[in-house]
């Protein structure tokens, strides 16, 4: 039998879960920086829409977002590296969700985000309009001393109309 | 994993894409779609009736590929999209800009 390799991957998997407990609501992904990665945080978020009771469509606009944001982050934060890390933390709010999403590259200036103008039709550029477009909430906090902080949030129809 | 292939159907090659159109597949699509404009094939149809999703990278992928056919008067038109296909070309408002048809049938008559 081949003795495995202690790699700083190994040591990262054997690292003991933290005490405590974990809220009900949530789920975090911890991801590398790869596009290929997409795929799996959109099957993620689209499931958790659907048990949170957002319809088909409104499960995947939202994913749609995630997808747009993630990859933001991956082409112009990290610059396409794709080993640098990404976390996406999603909590089951009462009347929605909500979805932060963290990386530690250089800290963009949340007055440069900016949907672009539609009118003229060039390749790029769509991803921050999609995103605005989509969720109800969109906003990068300030108060994220390393790299960027954004979080989403998108809230049931039925529940916005109770508010 | 992405598959594109390209054949000819009547007036017109049509590139068929099958899997879903992400950060990830789209430089894909682009080569290929590059590579008929290269040869500034007059006529391209994209057949998206086997792609779940796309995301911007995809739309922006086929905005270019409309760029440069224009550039030789060539036409490039869209079918087969499902609905949240179709969403992201709303969002973006490039459904307006894109002739896009139900089926291949109907884009091929439009053509002709």
């Amino acid at each position: 039998m081949p003795k495995v390799q202690k790699t700083a991957d190994v040591v990262e998997a054997a690292r003991p879960l933290e005490h405590g407990t974990i809220s009900e609501g949530s789920v975090e992904f911890r991801v590398p920086s790869d596009p290929k990665i997409l795929k799996i945080i959109r099957g993620g978020i689209a499931h958790l829409c659907e048990l949170i009771g957002f319809s088909e469509p409104e499960s995947k606009s939202i994913m749609l977002a995630v997808d747009e944001a993630c990859s933001n982050i991956m082409k112009h934060t990290y610059a396409g590296a794709v080993n640098r890390p990404i976390v996406v933390s999603c909590s089951m709010l009462g009347n929605g969700i909500k979805v932060v999403l963290r990386d530690v590259g250089k800290k963009v200036s949340k007055h440069k985000i900016k949907a672009r103008e539609l009118d003229e039709v060039r390749p790029g550029g769509l991803g921050v309009h999609i995103i605005q477009s989509v969720m109800d909430e969109v906003f990068y906090d300030d108060a994220c001393t390393q790299g960027n902080c954004l979080t989403l949030i998108k809230y049931l129809q039925h529940k916005k109309e109770d508010l | 994993m992405i598959e594109v292939s390209v054949q000819d159907v009547g007036n017109a090659k049509v590139l068929s894409i099958t899997g879903d159109v992400d950060l990830y597949s789209s430089p894909e699509v682009r080569k290929e779609l590059m590579a008929l404009t290269d040869q500034k094939v007059k006529n391209i149809l994209v057949d998206l009736n086997k792609v779940s999703y796309m995301d911007s990278s995809g739309v922006a992928t086929l905005v270019e590929g409309l760029q440069q056919i224009g550039k030789y008067k060539g036409k490039l038109a869209l079918f087969g999209l499902h609905s949240v296909v179709k969403e992201v070309f709303e969002l973006s408002r490039l459904d307006k800009v894109f002739d896009i048809y139900p089926d291949q049938d109907s884009a091929l008559e439009k053509l002709s």
